[in-house]
């Protein structure tokens, strides 16, 4: 069956992946022959930022509860009718089989219309007037405003306006539908940043972490890992929904101490009633201390590596060693105990690759890695996104930070188990890293990795390619992106 | 820290092959009750070295863990009980885990292992 949904102006790339994700967690995505699945529709003269789809579902009780876990949808609905003019909408509507609409517009039973134009606010008085002219809608149930057994929506879209910069949807348009269900955003408040105690500067904004847990399909009694845990923000929204978790991070101020006894990781999972993590350590995602023969304990791994904007990455060992401007370390016996170790830059390249390496061990088959990739604007395809052989991309959403920078949040499967081979694989790639660290670190500022460029002052050092790019002002042309899409957009 | 996170951690210093598990030093214990969830300890338990398990228990003083167990007694109410605080209810606040091959120390503050390396170890 196909149902309308009617999503928010907000993360438009995270919209269908979203609903994609729940579906899924509730039992239905790929369907037994081609054409049985989860499928999209728009109408032709939509745009893919449209916020109207078709999605087809089992049944209304899948897309009811997609629609109630959802943050991104305003709601779902049976459309009854619909036509570019009110007498194409009647027509529609009277045609609509009438066993399908008599259960809802019998006597008993409570209803209430609304009435919507996309991009518009009605007064009250246009609306009693639309709702007036509903009369070709055989309703004999009772008037009810609050909490009424069911809702019908009467959906308007006026072609000739811009709405929030995004193109004309097409000419006039109406739908008349019956809800299925309405998206809840009240867990985004719940988990707002403003409110939470113990806070880095670069904790997870709340929607995007419940977001990111969705995509890992998170459900109760399941075991999650962060291993650039920081203040736990991702891991909190995953522990919302059931999930019992694990953090690591390098940085063992943050893990340990936080600010204070009432002001830390832990108390950030207690300030909201939920679980706290099974455990959380220090440790280098370079060099994890993992036992050798631990594998697929994780259901889901989700986390933002740090890649060099706000928060560098870092791994163990001495930089000056790493770079051969100096000897190996040795630290006398006596100086051992409170010895701080010195770590070394950690590269976007060698991050991603230890994290796909871990999370290829770690993973249960089909579980799945969420996690964050820096792109530049124009760069968010498949083409630069890192591969494994033992994942699947199922997803990416882009989100665009600055003019010329977004990240991506991609979610990939786990569909080949990890064999001898990519562990054998993965330990020369270590070790090629650990003896090119200097020239990786060089190749890396060339190639315009985000730190350098986004702190080298512009035309500086920001390598050939993105000085051809960005022309030589760092400017990028403004005319390859929609004005509407923004930070949140 | 719990028993389930010291068993799942080895010594992973450069050139150590035999670096689990690892030994514990306790300096203070807590324990915090928790619900017993058997689903969780079902999925855990073939993904979890059992003798590390029960020998870290013994040198806490937990003796209530069989040295010979087998999937079936997963549905025996008193070892699910037992297992469920071994591994989960007893946490090692202060103290220290022990490389048994090097006898490097990872001191264990504030329930929180430090596994970092130093740099003459990675």
């Amino acid at each position: 069956m196909w149902y309308l949904c009617y999503f928010l102006h907000r993360l438009l790339d995270y919209r269908l992946p979203e609903v994609e994700a729940l579906a899924k967690l509730y039992g239905f995505s790929e369907g037994e022959k081609p054409g049985q699945g989860l499928q999209w529709k728009q109408a032709p003269a939509h745009h893919p930022d449209s916020p109207f789809y078709y999605v087809f579902l089992p049944n209304e009780e899948v897309a009811h509860k997609i629609v109630s876990r959802s943050l991104l949808l305003k709601g779902m609905y049976e459309v009854w009718g619909e036509g570019n003019s009110k007498e194409e909408l009647i027509e529609a509507v009277s045609s609509y089989p009438e066993e399908r609409k008599a259960p809802y517009l019998a006597k008993d039973h409570t209803f209430k219309i609304v009435v919507d134009r996309f991009g518009k606010v009605l007064s009250s008085s246009e609306q009693k007037a639309c709702i007036e002219s509903i009369d070709y809608v055989p309703f004999q149930g009772q008037v009810q405003l609050k909490n009424p057994q069911h809702k019908f929506w009467l959906i308007e879209i006026d072609g000739q306006v811009v709405n929030n910069g995004l193109p004309p949807l097409e000419g006039k348009h109406m739908y008349f539908a019956r809800e299925i269900g309405a998206g809840d955003r009240s867990l985004v408040s719940k988990y707002e940043l403003s409110r939470r105690k113990y806070l880095g500067p670069t904790a997870m904004d709340a929607e995007i972490a419940l977001l990111m847990a969705t995509q890992a399909l998170v459900q109760p009694g399941q075991l999650v890992y962060d291993p650039f845990v920081g203040t736990g923000s991702i891991l909190i929204a995953a522990a919302h929904f059931g999930a019992l978790t694990m953090g690591a991070d390098i940085d063992i101020r943050v893990v340990r101490d936080g600010r204070g006894p009432d002001c830390n990781v832990w108390s950030n999972f207690k300030q909201y009633n939920l679980a706290p993590p099974l455990g959380l350590f220090r440790a280098d995602n370079n060099m994890p201390p993992w036992r050798n023969n631990v594998s697929e304990i994780f259901d889901a791994i989700i986390c933002d590596p740090p890649y060099g904007v706000r928060a560098g990455g870092r791994k163990s060992g001495g930089r000056k060693m790493l770079n051969g401007k100096r000897d190996a370390y040795i630290i006398p016996e006596e100086m051992r105990k409170d010895h701080i170790p010195s770590t070394a830059p950690y590269t976007l390249e060698e991050c991603v690759h230890d994290l796909f390496d871990m999370a290829a061990r770690l993973l249960v088959m089909g579980g799945r890695l969420v996690y964050f990739f820096p792109a530049a604007r124009d760069e968010c395809s498949e083409t630069h996104f890192p591969k494994h052989p033992c994942f699947t991309l199922v997803s990416k959403s882009e989100q665009i930070l600055s003019t010329r920078w977004s990240r991506c949040l991609l979610t990939m499967e786990k569909t080949q188990r990890y064999s001898t081979e990519e562990a054998d694989c993965a330990r020369d790639r270590h070790l090629e890293f650990k003896e090119n660290h200097l020239q990786i670190l060089q190749a890396s500022k060339e190639k315009g990795n985000l730190h350098s460029v986004v702190f080298t002052p512009s035309g500086g050092a920001a390598g050939p390619h993105l000085q051809e790019q960005y022309g030589a002002n760092g400017q990028t042309n403004q005319e390859s992106r929609p004005k509407y899409r923004g930070k949140y957009v | 820290m719990r028993l389930i996170t010291h068993n799942m951690l080895s010594c992973n210093i450069k050139g150590v092959t035999n670096g689990y598990p690892l030994g514990i030093e306790a300096s203070r214990l807590e324990t915090k009750e928790s619900e017993l969830n058997p689903e969780f300890l079902r999925k855990i338990f073939p993904k979890l070295e059992w003798k590390a398990l029960r020998d870290a228990a013994h040198s806490l003083g937990l003796n209530d863990l069989p040295e010979h167990v087998e999937p079936s007694m997963l549905e025996d109410a008193d070892f699910l009980k037992n297992f469920h605080h071994a591994l989960l209810e007893v946490h090692l606040e202060e103290g220290a885990l022990i490389c048994p091959e090097t006898g490097r120390r990872f001191p264990v503050t504030k329930g929180v292992p430090n596994m970092l390396l130093n740099e003459d170890e990675v």
